[in-house]
Order: C-alpha cells, then structure tokens, then sequence
C-alpha cells in the first residue's frame, strides 16, 4: 500500500520527496499503457471527471483528457468562453452545480493564483490543479522531473537552468519545488527584469548571461517567452531577446559537455529557442509530451477514490 | 498472537513441482508451438521464468515471456483505501491465436484470475489461455479452475499460504502460517 496523497493535488511546494517519487513511480507502469493497441485500462470505470478550463490551453487540456479517457473515466469539458461562465458566475457557483450533478473530480485551469485551492477548500471532489496564474503547474512539473529523472535515473546532484521569464511562470515556480525536493541543484537565467526580486531567497543559483548558464548546466529547461511581455516593457524586443538570451546550436556547441533540452511549450522558435535546438539529438521536448500523460494518469489514479473508512473496512482482507 | 508457520514445500520440493508443472504444460499444449508464459506480478513473475527456462531447457525452444500486473483491473479499487502499488505489465507479444499460460503462485479467491483475463483480452485474442498455479488453496469466490496446479492445499479461511522465491525472499518455499486461535 502506498502513502497517501490527499485529496487533491494543487501544488509541489507542500508535497514530500516521498509523494513525489511516489507519483513519478506510478507513472512508470502508466507509460506502457499508452503503447497497448487497446490504449485503456478499467481503473476509473465510473467515476466523473470535469476539466474546467478558464483560459486556453491545447496541450494539457488534451494531455489529462487522454489520462482521464485511458482510465475509463467519464469527462465533460468546460471552458470559459460559451458556458455560464461567461454570463458572470463565480467560480464556487459554477463548480457547485457541477458537483450537484454528482462529480468526482475537477481538474482546474485559471488566470488566478490559488483559485484550484479556493476551490479545493469549498467542493468535495478532488481537485487537481492544471495552472493557477503564476502561482504553479504541479503536473507540469512532475513531468519535467519524470522526463529528467528517466535520462539522468536521479535527480540527487544534477544541475538543471531554468531559462526565460521566470517571474511570471507558473511552470518555473513547480520546477523549482520539485527539483529541489529531490535533490537537484537549481539556477535560473534571464533577464533581470523577468527574475523575481528576492530570486536569491528561493535558494538557486543566478545567471545574468545564458553562456554561463549553459557551461553550468546539464539541463536547460527554456520557459515559452509570452509575447505580451514585450507590450509590457519587460524586454525591447523579441529579436534583442533572442541574441542575448535564445538558446541556438552555436552556444550548445561550446558547453562543455550534452546540455538535455526541455521546453513545456508551446514554443516561439527563433525566440527563446532555435528550430535546430529544438529538434536536435538532445531535445527531450516531445518525450516531455508522452510522459505527461502518464503521470497526470499516475496522479489521477492515485488521487480517486480511497476514502480512509474504507481503508480500514478494507484491511486484512485477501488479495488474491 | 504469533502465527505458527508451517514449511509445506522446501526449495527442493518446489524445484520439484516446477519441473513437474512445465512437463504438465507441455503435455497439455502437445509441444510448445505457439506458447506464451505469462506470469502474474508480483511472484507469478519469477515462477513463470523458472518454467519457461524448464521448457526451454527440455524441449530446446525459447519460450516468449511476459508479465502482468492486474492492479489496474481490480474490482476493488473503489474500496480499497490507499492506493496499491501498480508493477510493470510487459506483454509485447501479439497475442492473437497464440497460446497463453498464465502463471501465478497462489489460487485463491480467483479475483487475481479473472482480473488478469480481463487484461489479457486488452492485448488481444488468444487461441487459448491456461491456467498454472503453485498452490491451490481453494476458497474460490468466482468460477474459475486452474488447469495445472503444483500443490492443493486444504486450509481454513484465516490461514495465509505464502510463496517464497529466492530472487524476492531469499530462498524458494511455501509456508503456511496459522493463526494460534484458530482451530
């Protein structure tokens, strides 16, 4: 029997190195899945899962979708736009009514950080958080760290940059809980302008120049630069961003050893990545895509179901 | 209270049967054209490579192995508390009319066997699936019989029968252990 997890999964901050290595080892079994001809396993037969998507996001909308579907679990989507959302609901009302219709698990995407655990504290059902402003993006992180984790087998000791807009990435904020639980050495690297004020306090090492970073660095995880932080002053321009801080294949050739490629997309190429990084032989970033569904699989399963009386009722009795 | 332990096969005893059972199979398939070994994680695993390495030995083939774990398939996951730890399942094998054993160390309830029958059909159509077991120890709850089994046990409902293999416990045996109140 394993540890559990609680009810709901909304950020690596406060989870142990236990629960974290437990879901990345549940997702091991959960990748073999995926390769079946009959992609689907009975587990969540039954169980109702809405994802609740208050802005737009392609890749991991359809990432726990799949997660949910080769689970046998029953989905509903609902975004933003189109539904009563729209007409001025709060949140806790719209999730109300969902859980009125008998529910079992929300999975929540939201410009506001800390709304997935506003919700968790007022509904039942499980909730997963799948980005909450610039506060985290805890499967996100989990499938950077399974991806690192399956090239480097553990993370004790590696050294991992994160590159880009650090400030505003709920992405950046997971990998450095995650990374850091588990032992490895975190840097981050951009402009100082992107670069929280108390950077320093989060306990990573900081590189104002990507030479530097990638002549430190294993792994370079390189955050998607938005495009509208360049209306908001942040930086001059994308090109000007690019020849100081891209990643491109004539800086990866002068680190002194292979630098491991994440990107959690989706990617500006010839912005904060070049074309022949991303699909050169030390791109990870389409592995990234496959191992994200098989730990949102991981914490799906791990997080249904299960009360603790029934654990108890459950106790002693056979296995076999 | 302690259990009292029983040794009901030392390592040599299950040697023994392991031998035993793969000349059953051979004899229930006439040969081993077309022959999967399938063993039911965890300890079905070990037993059904020390029969596909008896078989492979005997009859000078090499039989495909897989593993399965049938977690996933349980029909008491809503009720079971805490999740249970899900092993690898390898199976990269066609399955479509091909002969399967499925190997595992104790027959029980039978949940284990038709949770891994469930699984198997997600892989595929086997011409045939068969059914080895170590220890048979009665108490089914479901229709499901083995077809060739190394040892029948006769036990209470209390008792555990535990399966040791050495890769795993250290040492090869089956030990039943009995509660010191029970009859």
């Amino acid at each position: 029997m394993t540890p559990p997890l609680g009810k709901d999964l909304l950020a690596l901050e406060p989870l142990t190195p236990e629960q974290i290595r437990l879901i990345l080892d549940t997702a091991e079994p959960f990748k073999e899945i995926s390769e079946r001809a009959i992609k689907k396993v009975p587990t969540l037969r039954g169980s109702t899962i809405v994802n609740l998507f208050f802005e737009a996001s392609t890749r991991t909308r359809v990432s726990f979708e799949f997660a949910e579907k080769r689970l046998s679990a029953d989905t509903v989507n609902v975004a933003a736009s189109g539904s009563s959302v729209s007409k001025g609901e709060t949140l806790v009302d719209t999730a109300r009514n969902l859980e009125a219709m008998r529910i079992d698990m929300v999975v929540i995407r939201h410009s506001a950080s800390g709304a997935a655990q506003f919700l968790a504290e007022r509904i039942e059902s499980n909730v997963i958080n799948a980005g909450d402003g610039t506060h985290e993006h805890p499967t996100q992180g989990l499938l950077d760290l399974l991806t690192l984790r399956d090239h480097f087998g553990s993370l004790e000791g590696r050294r991992v940059c994160i590159c880009g807009d650090v400030l505003h990435s709920r992405v950046a904020r997971s990998n450095i809980w995650g990374l850091k639980k588990l032992g490895a050495e975190v840097g981050v690297c951009g402009p100082r302008s992107l670069l929280p004020s108390a950077v320093s306090e989060l306990g990573v090492h900081v590189f104002d120049r990507i030479e530097a970073a990638i002549e430190w660095a294993e792994a370079l995880n390189i955050l998607r630069l938005q495009l509208e932080r360049m209306q908001g002053g942040y930086i001059p321009s994308l090109r000007e961003y690019n020849r100081v801080f891209g990643v491109t294949r004539e800086r990866l050739e002068r680190a002194p050893r292979d630098v491991l490629i994440l990107h959690p997309g989706p990617m500006n190429r010839g912005v904060e990545i070049d074309s022949d990084v991303a699909d050169g032989p030390h791109s990870v970033i389409l592995e990234q895509v496959t191992n994200g569904v098989a730990v949102r699989m991981a914490v799906l399963y791990l997080l249904a179901g299960g009360s603790p009386a029934l654990a108890e009722a459950a106790k002693g009795a056979s296995d076999r | 209270m302690p259990d009292k332990h029983t040794t009901v096969l030392d390592a040599r005893a299950v040697a023994r049967t392991l031998r035993r059972m793969a000349d059953e199979i051979v004899e229930l398939f006439d040969g081993t054209d077309n022959l999967i070994l399938v063993g039911i994680q965890r300890r079905g695993v070990q037993l059904s490579d020390r029969i596909a390495d008896i078989l492979d030995e005997r009859e000078g083939v090499k039989i495909p192995r897989g593993s399965l774990d049938i977690t996933l398939y349980r029909d008491d996951l809503q009720t079971v508390g805490p999740r249970p730890v899900v092993g690898p399942t390898k199976l990269p094998w066609d399955l479509n009319g091909k002969r399967v054993v499925i190997v595992d160390d104790v027959l029980h309830t039978g949940r284990t066997v038709r949770a891994a029958l469930d699984e198997l059909a997600d892989f595929g159509r086997p011409a045939r699936i068969a059914l080895a077991v170590l220890v048979d120890r009665g108490g089914r709850e479901l229709p499901i019989h083995a077809d060739i089994v190394g040892k029948r046990m006769d036990v209470i409902d209390t008792d555990r029968v535990d399966v040791m293999v050495s890769e795993l416990d250290g040492s090869d045996g089956v030990v039943l252990a009995r509660r010191e109140d029970a009859a």
